[in-house]
């Protein structure tokens, strides 16, 4: 139900924007939304409304938030941790993905 | 990646499963979330296999549809039956009432239509001169999408059953039950995203458990889970933004101004776990005319029909599996469900059912 989906702003007409969702063209409200909008900008939808601007650059923080938590524990004790009841092959190194963190 | 926002990497999937599985501590943990997103994507990606086996990861009351209350469907069905035009989310019309599902209303000939938005409900009164009535269920996530079509010149014909609620009131309530033991809590990112940090704080603050806000890519949820093991790890218990992509701490204003400007606070039966105060909303007075319950004259009945043998209560309150239900998958599918949580496509049983979470214990 809370369900929300991000979509590319085509076009902007009074409290209404065209939407673009991977191909698919809609109208989304944005009566529900808090920020300004700009055609090119995405927005996050639920029920044909828009909640939420959101900005490819903060995809790419999202990761670099995984990584930071990654690498603010030492990996390689996963599998020995007595706690690993699972013991998954976690206990190759793993590559570093983002040059930044 | 791929399409933007679409975060799938199996090199970050492994260091985040491993992550969890240093900060999992060797007693058993319990895990709670509260939203049907959350479980679709836990449960199709497989993720519990991930997981060491003491953390447990378990759907509490996170289905609208499902914890929506047998009295709130009988008025719905009672005012499809007065002869309005009944409005509302596919599967609501499923979820049986004290006497038969708004499907069952609709064999008999009543008018019912599954809408995807407020606005097709809008739509379909200003093309019939019909009572239209929208039957409005959904988390703080769609309560503001009935406010603003309330606040933009609705049609007279329009009027709105309001059964939405209020999610941390019930978190709160969800730890004081009995034999709920929760550990901490993966709050809803969708939801987070209208309301912000602050009602968790309030409402969940005094029982000093990690309640940490999930976004919906499997990785984001593995995140959200080694957030809560570090916190429960480090003997911390606070709220924590994990979908700051999607939440900002004071939530989405704009769609709270509408929430605020229509609704007020009131207190609400949910399914399985009974009257929350302050859990729900109730039309403002300058919005009376809009009241199907009025203009109708229903009469909201508390009390709940208690389904033989069907441990969906016990499931809404994050106290059995779908699997710990003897009806489950025997008696109970989701071509013929028994209790609401097999209804609703959101509901634990449904999703366990048709993802295979059968086997997990």
């Amino acid at each position: 139900m809370c369900l929300a989906a991000p979509a590319k702003v085509i076009s902007i007409t009074d409290r209404e924007a065209v939407v673009d969702y991977n191909g698919v063209r809609t109208t989304a409200r944005l009566d529900t939304l808090a920020e300004p909008l700009a055609p090119g900008d995405y927005v996050l939808i639920h029920t044909g409304f828009a909640i939420r601007r959101l900005s490819p650059e903060d995809g790419e923080a999202t990761l670099r938030l995984f990584d930071e938590l990654a690498n603010s524990l030492d990996l390689n004790d996963a599998s020995s941790s007595e706690n690993a009841e699972h013991s998954r092959a976690g206990n190759e190194q793993q590559p570093q993905t983002t040059s930044d963190s | 990646m791929g399409r933007p926002f679409e975060l799938s990497d199996p090199a970050r999937a492994r260091q985040l499963a491993d992550a969890i599985t240093i900060l999992a501590p060797p007693t058993s943990v319990k895990i709670v979330h509260v939203c049907g997103t959350h479980e679709m994507a836990i449960t199709q990606s497989g993720l519990r296999r991930f997981l060491p086996s003491t953390v447990q990861v378990l759907e509490g009351p996170g289905c609208p549809v499902c914890v929506t209350s047998t009295a709130d469907i009988d008025a719905a069905i009672q005012i499809a039956e007065a002869g309005a035009v009944v409005c509302t989310f596919g599967d609501m019309t499923r979820v049986p009432g004290t006497r038969l599902t708004l499907e069952g209303a609709r064999s008999k000939g009543c008018d019912i239509r599954v809408v995807l938005s407020s606005a097709d409900a809008v739509r379909i009164a200003r093309e019939t001169a019909q009572d239209v009535m929208f039957f409005a269920v959904g988390f703080e996530t769609t309560a503001p999408m009935t406010a603003a079509v309330l606040l933009d010149d609705p049609p007279a014909n329009l009027s709105v059953l309001v059964a939405h609620k209020k999610i941390p009131e019930a978190m709160a309530v969800l730890l004081d039950l009995p034999g709920t033991a929760i550990d901490g809590y993966l709050a809803p990112g969708h939801v987070s995203t209208i309301i912000g940090l602050d009602p968790y704080t309030r409402h969940l603050g005094r029982f000093a458990i990690p309640v940490v806000i999930g976004g919906f890519e499997p990785l984001d949820i593995l995140y959200a889970i080694a957030l809560i093991l570090r916190q429960l790890h480090d003997g911390r218990g606070i709220v924590e933004n994990g979908f700051p992509r999607a939440v900002a701490p004071e939530g989405n204003s704009a769609a709270r101004t509408l929430i605020d400007a229509v609704f007020e606070s009131t207190a609400v039966a949910w399914r399985g776990i009974g009257e929350i105060p302050d859990s729900g909303y109730r039309l403002r007075e300058p919005f009376a005319q809009f009241d199907a319950r009025a203009r109708f004259d229903v009469r909201g009945e508390v009390g709940e029909e208690e389904i033989p043998g069907c441990r969906c209560a016990d499931v809404l309150t994050a106290r059995a599996t779908p699997a710990e239900c003897p009806l489950f998958g025997r008696r109970c599918t989701p071509l013929s469900p028994v209790g609401p949580c097999m209804v609703g496509s959101e509901g634990a049983c449904s999703i366990w059912f048709r993802y295979g979470g059968r086997e997990l214990p």
